[in-house]
């Protein structure tokens, strides 16, 4: 006992902040709708991004009826497919990923793993999330105006974005571009909360170097996303003033239907780099906190210690670093000077230095680990194989020389798919397993998870292998139907039907994931506070769900790394972040 | 905005100097860097953040301007003003940017009065700044009329390039919103000051968290923020 003052007063610096005075909500509504804290913004952003991502999700089965069984359906034209591809991209990419990792994870555990009260700017937090929702009813919007949503690629590549043969050119691409730009004003207020928490808001003991890496994983990813939306935000402003005030930005001199059109000079490739130079952090903003969130779950379910937690922290850095160099290789084909393959092929191929280390250091954790199969676990192996996977034929994309004949076709598909849709979905996954017993104070239906689990997992593999194959064959991405071009041969068409019922399969399992989200919130069973017997400071919590301030009347201190499990000589199997060393006998 | 403990200077510990210090701050617990507030670092932060936006706008300005195939106008006889019979070459622009910096001055000044709880010096101050940033947005308004009556459009102008009315409208407005709101932000600091709500450390109207002189530094950091990228803009819009 007298250690641990020993400890606390000793090693552990005192408080240098006194502690925060709180907003106390007074109402109903400012408790649950307008509220400040950021457990309850976390499940507004996570409830707002499902329910926009669910809309993705159609239409990615529309996408696939008709690829399938191509000019079978009346109700799906060539311009609605272009529609559903560009909303499907948009939406998942945007609104859904990054909306629930930084906006939904990243509120509700940046506090606690840091030992916070709340983020620094609980108001701040607030609006972010209120533009967000404004950003997903101005896109949602754009399926009710005249002309429909634009349907013109989710890179909105001008000039064809804003021309007439695009579909929502009426409407369509305005809202889109308004859309984008609130969203990123939202998620710089929430992302500077974010960053600012992590940095100068830690509990007494919680060094950088004591993060759990979910929170590295995230504050990385936030970084990016701070300094990478600025381009996308001023490509969007510039686009919009095409579109509206008929400047040329993008707009070269063009022809069109036999008509010279007033626009002329401007850069097509500029809005390329601008897109892609936020396009590509955009993978990793997505990619580094799900790194972050598997790593934990690895951990805590293997009943192991992280193997190189150091370099795992190094290696997010060198990714988010790195990502910023790469971004003209998404444009090989563009007609930018031929000679920025090279440098652009060097640095993307430097980036599987580091992602190779995280990928051994995964692996050797679950060297002889305690491995328990619980879903959270299932979800996060089933992460690792499926980013290994997209990541090698990365590997085959970030080459010019082998880029160039497989643009464009679905085999860039079935990678990006793989690499940044399966994987980091999968890890969403996990983690709303592994974390819903703390949000909620219930477990999951264990025997649900697994059919979601099995389901989705074989299913993404029936979904996206065949597609590599599609792709080497030559056929084209984004393209409403084949009809009879000589090299695609009647066996695609098979595999275009067996993968729509893969696609078809899988997305019913979605729905059985969604039942039990919500059965589970009734009827699961009582989790107590910390089920997964897990070290991190969101599992040690009073209160399961955490109160108003997260800790009671006093912040928890921090002694240990966030992975201290299966410590010889210890009485359990886990030591948590704030149990203070044990007293040496002397 | 900010409640007592947020802008708490608070204890550092002491640390070696230099690059080793730099060092044991970031590895240290609490807080990566010591002696700044929540605030202060986020403000220091959404800068950054914000540095890239213009960052990519006047790029975006230079890559238009060597990709279209029209010459572009000369900046030096479009910016030039008629006094006297003579024709004076961006006299206009050397005066704004002569008021937007010296803008910058009464800021810091205001910012010094603020800390030693001054209130009518730091609030006066701080309407002059606001006076001067209002003065440089007038101006610039005035410029907008003139070159929109000699026939100057977003789409077209009389001289050569479209993309220079483009570029001209986008990045002086873009930053003349930004002084726009800072002017606004101003008004209502000084208003704060001068009514002693950081002395009483009232509560914000929103946020409901205590005041404190820090905000006005804070505002000042944008402010400076605002005049140093209108350097930018001079030098790469206007002298090139």
């Amino acid at each position: 006992m007298v250690d641990t003052t020993i400890g606390a007063a000793g090693v552990i610096q005192p408080a240098e902040v006194k502690d925060v005075e709180l907003y106390h909500p007074k109402s109903w509504v400012t408790k649950y709708v307008f509220c400040q804290d950021a457990k309850v913004i976390a499940i507004q952003y996570a409830i707002t991004a499902l329910g926009i991502g669910l809309v993705a999700l159609v239409l990615s089965w529309l996408i696939r009826l008709q690829l399938a069984f191509p000019s079978s359906f009346s109700a799906i034209g060539p311009t609605d497919y272009l529609q559903f591809i560009t909303m499907h991209g948009m939406i998942m990419v945007i609104y859904l990923l990054t909306a629930l990792f930084l906006g939904g994870f990243g509120n509700y555990l940046i506090p606690l793993m840091v030992g916070a009260r709340d983020m620094v700017f609980p108001y701040v937090n607030m609006l972010s999330y209120w533009v967000y929702l404004l950003a997903v009813l101005v896109l949602v919007a754009s399926f009710f105006m005249p002309g429909g949503p634009t349907g013109a690629g989710w890179t909105l590549y001008p000039p064809q974005a804003i021309l007439s043969g695009t579909p929502g050119q009426d409407w369509g691409i305005i809202l889109m571009l308004a859309s984008l730009i609130l969203f990123i004003i939202g998620f710089t207020m929430g992302g500077l909360n974010y960053v600012v928490t992590v940095l100068q808001a830690r509990t007494r003991g919680m060094t950088m170097m004591r993060l759990p890496l979910t929170v590295w994983g995230i504050f990385m990813a936030t970084v990016l996303a701070l300094l990478a939306f600025p381009a996308l935000f001023v490509g969007c402003v510039m686009m919009l003033f095409d579109r509206i005030l008929g400047t040329s930005f993008f707009m070269p001199a063009i022809v069109e239907m036999g008509q010279h059109l007033k626009y002329g000079g401007g850069s097509p490739l500029l809005f390329q780099h601008l897109f892609w130079f936020f396009g590509h952090p955009e993978v990793y903003i997505v990619a580094l906190p799900a790194f972050g969130i598997v790593s934990d779950l690895i951990s805590t379910h293997a009943r192991k210690n992280i193997f190189g937690y150091r370099m795992m922290v190094w290696a997010i850095i060198v990714i988010g670093a790195l990502s910023f160099l790469v971004w003209a290789h998404h444009m090989y084909v563009s007609g930018m000077n031929p000679y920025f393959g090279f440098y652009f092929a060097t640095t993307t191929l430097v980036i599987a230095i580091p992602t190779a280390i995280k990928v051994y250091n995964w692996v050797l954790t679950l060297w002889r680990g305690d491995i328990h199969l619980t879903v959270p676990m299932l979800f996060a192996l089933s992460f690792i194989v499926t980013f290994v996977n997209g990541g090698l034929t990365g590997l085959f994309l970030g080459n010019p020389v082998v880029d160039v004949p497989l643009s464009d076709t679905m085999f860039v598909v079935a990678h990006f798919h793989m690499v940044m849709g399966m994987a980091p979905i999968f890890v969403i996954f996990g983690a709303i397993y592994h974390w819903y017993p703390k949000v909620t104070g219930r477990m999951m239906n264990e025997a649900l998870g697994q059919f979601h689990f099995w389901v989705s997992f074989l299913g993404a593999y029936a979904i996206y292998f065949p597609m590599h194959y599609l792709g080497l064959l030559g056929v084209p991405r984004r393209y409403f139907e084949m009809g009879d071009m000589a090299f695609i041969p009647q066996s695609a068409t098979t595999l275009n039907i067996f993968i729509t019922m893969a696609a078809l399969t899988v997305g019913f399992a979605q729905m059985v994931f969604l039942f039990n989200l919500i059965w589970s919130l009734f009827w699961g069973k009582p989790a107590g506070s910390n089920p997964w017997r897990a070290t991190t400071l969101e599992w040690q919590t009073p209160e399961t769900p955490p109160g108003h301030g997260n800790w009671g009347k006093e912040l928890p201190v921090v002694y240990r790394w966030a992975y201290d499990y299966s410590v010889p000589g210890a009485k359990e199997d886990f030591v948590p972040q704030n149990q203070p060393p044990t007293p040496r006998a002397a | 905005m900010a409640d007592a403990a947020l802008v708490d200077p608070g204890i550092a510990p002491a640390r070696p100097p230099g690059w080793r210090g730099i060092v044991t701050d970031w590895s240290s617990d609490q807080r990566a860097f010591k002696n700044v507030s929540w605030g202060k670092a986020m403000m220091w932060i959404f800068l950054l953040s914000d540095t890239f936006i213009f960052s990519c706008f006047l790029l975006s300005y230079m890559t238009v301007r060597m990709s279209t195939t029209v010459p572009w106008p000369n900046p030096s006889k479009v910016f030039a003003l008629h006094i006297g019979g003579v024709e004076i070459p961006l006299i206009l622009i050397a005066i704004m940017t002569f008021i937007l910096i010296s803008s910058s001055g009464t800021m810091a000044m205001a910012v010094n009065y603020g800390y030693r709880h001054d209130r009518v010096k730091s609030a006066v101050l701080m309407l002059v700044t606001a006076a001067f940033g209002a003065t440089f947005v007038g101006m610039q308004g005035f410029e907008w009329t003139k070159l929109i009556m000699e026939g100057v459009r977003p789409w077209g102008n009389p001289w050569g390039a479209d993309q220079f009315g483009s570029s001209f409208f986008m990045i002086t407005g873009f930053h003349g919103t930004h002084v726009t709101i800072g002017v606004i932000f101003l008004i209502i600091i000084s208003r704060k000051v001068l009514r002693g709500d950081f002395d009483r450390e009232a509560r914000g109207f929103f946020t409901s968290r205590k005041g404190h002189y820090e905000i006005v530094e804070i505002m000042g950091l944008y402010w400076h923020f605002v005049d140093l990228v209108w350097v930018f803009i001079f030098a790469l819009f206007y002298l090139w």
